[in-house]
């Protein structure tokens, strides 16, 4: 039995400190406890598939016994999901993440959003929170032009979104679809801010390929099937290069269509602790610093550090787009663009 | 009559169910607003500039691969049915395997063959010619077409070699006899004898072509045109316009009703008593010297449907990069691996696809064994009604029925939207008239005297029909089991509006794929539903111990 006072106060002080070590780890445990209760945590992403899977991946061996299961597809069919299965009061998603920032806007709107501020964002840049608190932006990528360096030399490569227009790409030019890819239909807004509408349209005269996600136009130059992608999540042309394919990648000197993509737990996720101890896991450094080294990604994450080969952002002319614009003006943009290009 | 009494209450029900509820939805929903009954969704069909532009896509699309198949089909019908021509079996048995190839596969392996830069025959023409054009451009109308006939012409192919190889060769032998030349003869005898069958699989092919979703989406949106059947896919994305996909749905339902209407008709006037009979000789037609191009020409047709898509896919699937040449450095599992251990998708969408083909197949085989034995036993009054029924999903096209069945079963009382029994009923439906018309076949030759036999004999019908029709039923049963279950596993236009993340199936997850880029894992996805397709299809060949295309006896 402690009697004297300083063995008291050491005692007092043992049990403070031990508390203070203690107490945070039994919540932690049983916000874990809680999630693995539930057992598993339902993902629709627009993160491209390898990507998103190891994502996954990482989370299930962080936390086994809860499993993620992955539906990826474009932006604006995630939207389209999320919205058909309410309509017949499915609900099915936990954590929502497009590149759509206008999305967010949209289902917040309609009260379809938990409100869940993940730890450790408060140093991110404003462009990635929503001042009520609903979504953050979980990465980020730009809209670029890339190019087959078998088929054409540096000095050719078209330098700014306008060169495009040069009727000497007619046929060799690839473009992915705002109506599927949400890094798309930002583009598509930037650009229109940018050169107007009639950009697209003179565009559509050099009879662009179309394909649909934002990861394809950078497939199709690598296979050599087109020359130029005149669009395309800057990340998927940066791993393709990373793989040793012939393709390089231009940072027009216009502007750089900034995509940042974010992330919600739905307001009726069926496993709302898993949902929220997955949405906190992919904010941490170790996950951030993973998007960035191994899938190319840009993030919010003052301590993430890119590989040397990446441009600053900084050192970029950033385009940048409001999402309450973005959702205004979604159907649109879609209507607008199929005009010009026929699908 | 309970008897007659339970048979009609089962096949009004399903009728309701399958058919009516859901296409009086499409229609109701094509007429409605927000502001009460409007016409405003077909007057947006038919005078927006874009829209009626991808109606008249399809009507062209149509006409061209009915004209195609044609002038694929009915020669090889003829080499096959009347000639000489070496390698009969071998014809066969690609014909076949072009019958069941999942024309999305088809489509998917064109645009690695074919696409006019990267493809890899307009490599090997730009090698050889040193020309600076390529030799197909495949994202093209005719590209699309080219595509789309190759793996329809099979509809062709069945109507004619079948028609052919039941003609006798005395009416030819009369006219020759008579003097006529060669030309003659197969003008005045021959052509009017199998017109009828040539026209029937016109329609046929075009009936296929106009309800197809994916090869356009594969071929035609990059090109920047859309298809009807395209066109109703995308009015589901955000924002969606249910209305206007119904609207646009009636001129393709309106359209199949009036071909199929007109090819009864055709095939009902058809009065020639020496086509169907089984009297006479069928003297096969001595080539002489061309035998071998002949065999030759049916090898190309081939090498297009079969052998170069299918030869592209496995490289495809054993490639790090598919447009590379084949080489070490090149060669990986790691789509494989991909496809298999990483990819979380895949394994649901085998097992969810597998569970759909063998209860559809499985629920579809015994319910047409017993309407296809109700109709030719005449067990119920009205059994010709009940034949019409089971026939008349054939005239929905698969998008169609997905759209009606959507806007039907997304709300209450039967909110199924979200289930596998949403994708179930369509199936179903669609595969009904294949498996009916197996089934039909098959009752009809087991004659009806072996049964009275045994009736006579003191056995009870419920006896008679096991120890007697069964047996003699079982491997047509099998067949159109086997129909069914392909049927299923490469069904798109339907499941495409259909799925949810949790319901999806094969075909859909492939198309998710390719609308990604990731060729790797849709080639080996690719081969896993052939794989599953060609076991079936020999089964079948087993069951039958014939060729599953003729209906030669």
């Amino acid at each position: 039995m402690p009697t004297s006072p300083l063995r008291l106060a050491a005692f007092a002080l043992a049990v403070v400190v031990a508390l203070a070590v203690a107490v945070p780890v039994p919540a932690q445990d049983a916000r874990v406890e809680a999630a693995r209760k539930e057992g598993k945590v339902v993902w629709y992403t627009s993160l491209v598939l390898p990507s998103a899977e190891r994502v996954a991946k990482l989370f299930e061996t962080a936390y086994p016994g809860i499993k993620v299961e992955v539906h990826r597809t474009g932006s604006e069919r995630i939207l389209q999901r999320v919205m058909q299965e309410l309509q017949a009061n499915i609900r099915n998603a936990d954590v929502i993440h497009t590149s759509d920032a206008g999305h967010f806007v949209l289902l917040k709107g309609k009260n379809l959003l938990m409100k869940h501020a993940p730890a450790g964002v408060d140093p991110f840049p404003a462009g990635f929170k929503d001042k009520d608190g609903y979504y953050y932006g979980l990465r980020a990528t730009l809209n670029v032009i890339a190019y087959n360096t078998k088929a054409v030399v540096a000095a050719e490569a078209p330098k700014s979104w306008k060169e495009l227009l040069d009727p000497k790409w007619k046929g060799k030019l690839v473009t992915a679809h705002p109506g599927y890819s949400g890094v798309i239909a930002t583009h598509v807004l930037a650009l229109s801010h940018l050169h107007g509408w009639d950009y697209f349209k003179q565009l559509a005269q050099n009879r662009v390929m179309i394909k649909q996600s934002a990861a394809d136009p950078s497939v199709v130059v690598a296979s050599g099937e087109r020359v130029v992608a005149v669009n395309g999540g800057e990340y998927t042309a940066y791993k393709a290069k990373k793989k040793g394919n012939p393709i390089e990648i231009v940072y027009p000197r216009e502007g750089v269509p900034l995509v940042v993509s974010p992330t919600a737990i739905t307001a009726f996720a069926p496993h709302p602790n898993a949902a929220k101890l997955f949405t906190d896991f992919t904010f941490t450094r170790d996950v951030q610093q993973f998007l960035a080294d191994s899938e190319g990604l840009y993030t919010g994450h003052p301590d993430v550090k890119y590989p040397a080969d990446k441009p600053k952002l900084s050192d970029l002319k950033l385009l940048t787009v409001d999402p309450e614009e973005l959702e205004k003006r979604n159907e649109e943009i879609k209507k607008k663009f199929v005009e010009a290009f026929g699908a | 009559m309970d008897r007659a009494l339970v048979v009609w209450v089962g096949a009004a029900l399903a009728l309701v169910f399958l058919m009516a509820m859901p296409l009086a939805w499409l229609t109701v929903m094509s007429v409605s607003s927000e502001a009460g009954t409007t016409l405003g969704h077909y007057r947006y069909v038919f005078t927006d500039p874009a829209l009626a532009k991808s109606l008249w896509n399809t009507v062209v699309l149509a006409f061209w691969v009915g004209l195609v198949s044609i002038a694929i089909g009915a020669p090889l019908a003829w080499l096959t049915a009347r000639t000489d021509v070496p390698g009969q079996g071998l014809i066969r048995g690609l014909v076949l395997a072009s019958f069941v190839t999942p024309p999305f596969l088809g489509a998917f392996a064109w645009e690695m063959l074919a696409g006019p830069n990267a493809g890899l025959l307009n490599k090997v023409w730009r090698g050889v010619t040193g020309s600076d054009h390529p030799l197909v451009n495949i994202y093209t109308m005719p590209g699309l077409i080219f595509v789309v006939a190759i793996y329809t012409f099979p509809y062709v192919y069945i109507m004619i070699a079948n028609t052919l190889a039941l003609i006798a060769s005395d009416l030819e032998d009369a006219a020759s006899i008579l003097g006529a030349g060669r030309l003659t003869v197969a003008r005045t005898i021959t052509l009017p004898m199998v017109l009828p069958a040539i026209v029937s699989g016109f329609i046929l092919s075009v009936l296929q072509a106009l309800a197809l979703f994916g090869s356009p989406a594969i071929l035609a949106l990059p090109a920047g045109f859309h298809t009807i059947t395209t066109q109703v896919w995308s009015f589901f994305h955000f924002p969606p316009k249910i209305e206007a996909a119904a609207a646009i749905s009636m001129p393709l339902l309106g359209a199949t009703a009036v071909l199929l209407w007109l090819q009864k008709r055709l095939l009902g006037r058809r009065g020639y008593a020496a086509v169907g009979g089984k009297g006479g000789t069928r003297r096969r037609i001595a080539l002489g010297a061309w035998r071998v191009p002949a065999l030759l020409a049916c090898l190309a047709v081939m090498a297009c449907a079969i052998f170069l898509p299918y030869g592209i896919l496995a490289k495809a699937a054993f490639s790090r990069a598919w447009a590379q040449p084949v080489g070490w450095d090149n060669l990986t599992l790691a789509n494989f691996t991909f496809t298999f251990f990483e990819y979380g998708a895949t394994r649901a969408a085998i097992v969810n696809t597998l569970e759909l083909g063998v209860i559809t197949a499985s629920v579809g085989a015994v319910l047409v064994a017993v309407l296809a034995y109700v109709t030719n036993r005449r067990l119920v009054v009205g059994h010709q009604i009940v034949a019409f029924l089971a026939f008349a999903p054939v005239v929905i096209p698969g998008i169609v029925l997905a759209v009606a069945l959507f806007i039907a079963y997304t709300r209450p009382p039967f909110v199924l939207y979200g289930t596998l029994a949403i994708l179930f009923i369509a199936y179903l439906t669609k595969e009904m008239p294949v498996g009916y018309g197996q089934s039909d076949a098959t009752f009809r030759g087991i004659p009806p005297d072996l049964e009275d036999a045994g009736r006579i004999l003191g056995a009870g019908r419920l006896r008679v029909l096991r120890d007697i029709t069964a047996p003699l039923a079982k491997s047509g049963i099998i067949a159109a089991w086997c129909f069914i279950f392909i049927g299923v596993i490469r069904e798109l236009s339907a499941s495409i509006i259909l799925f949810t993340p949790n319901t999806k199936v094969m075909s859909v997850v492939i198309f998710d794929l390719k609308e990604e880029g990731q060729f790797g894992a849709i080639a080996v996805l690719g081969l896993v539903m052939l794989a599953l397709t060609f076991v079936t299809v020999a089964i079948v060949q087993r069951a039958l111990g014939r060729d599953v295309l003729g209906a030669r006896e």
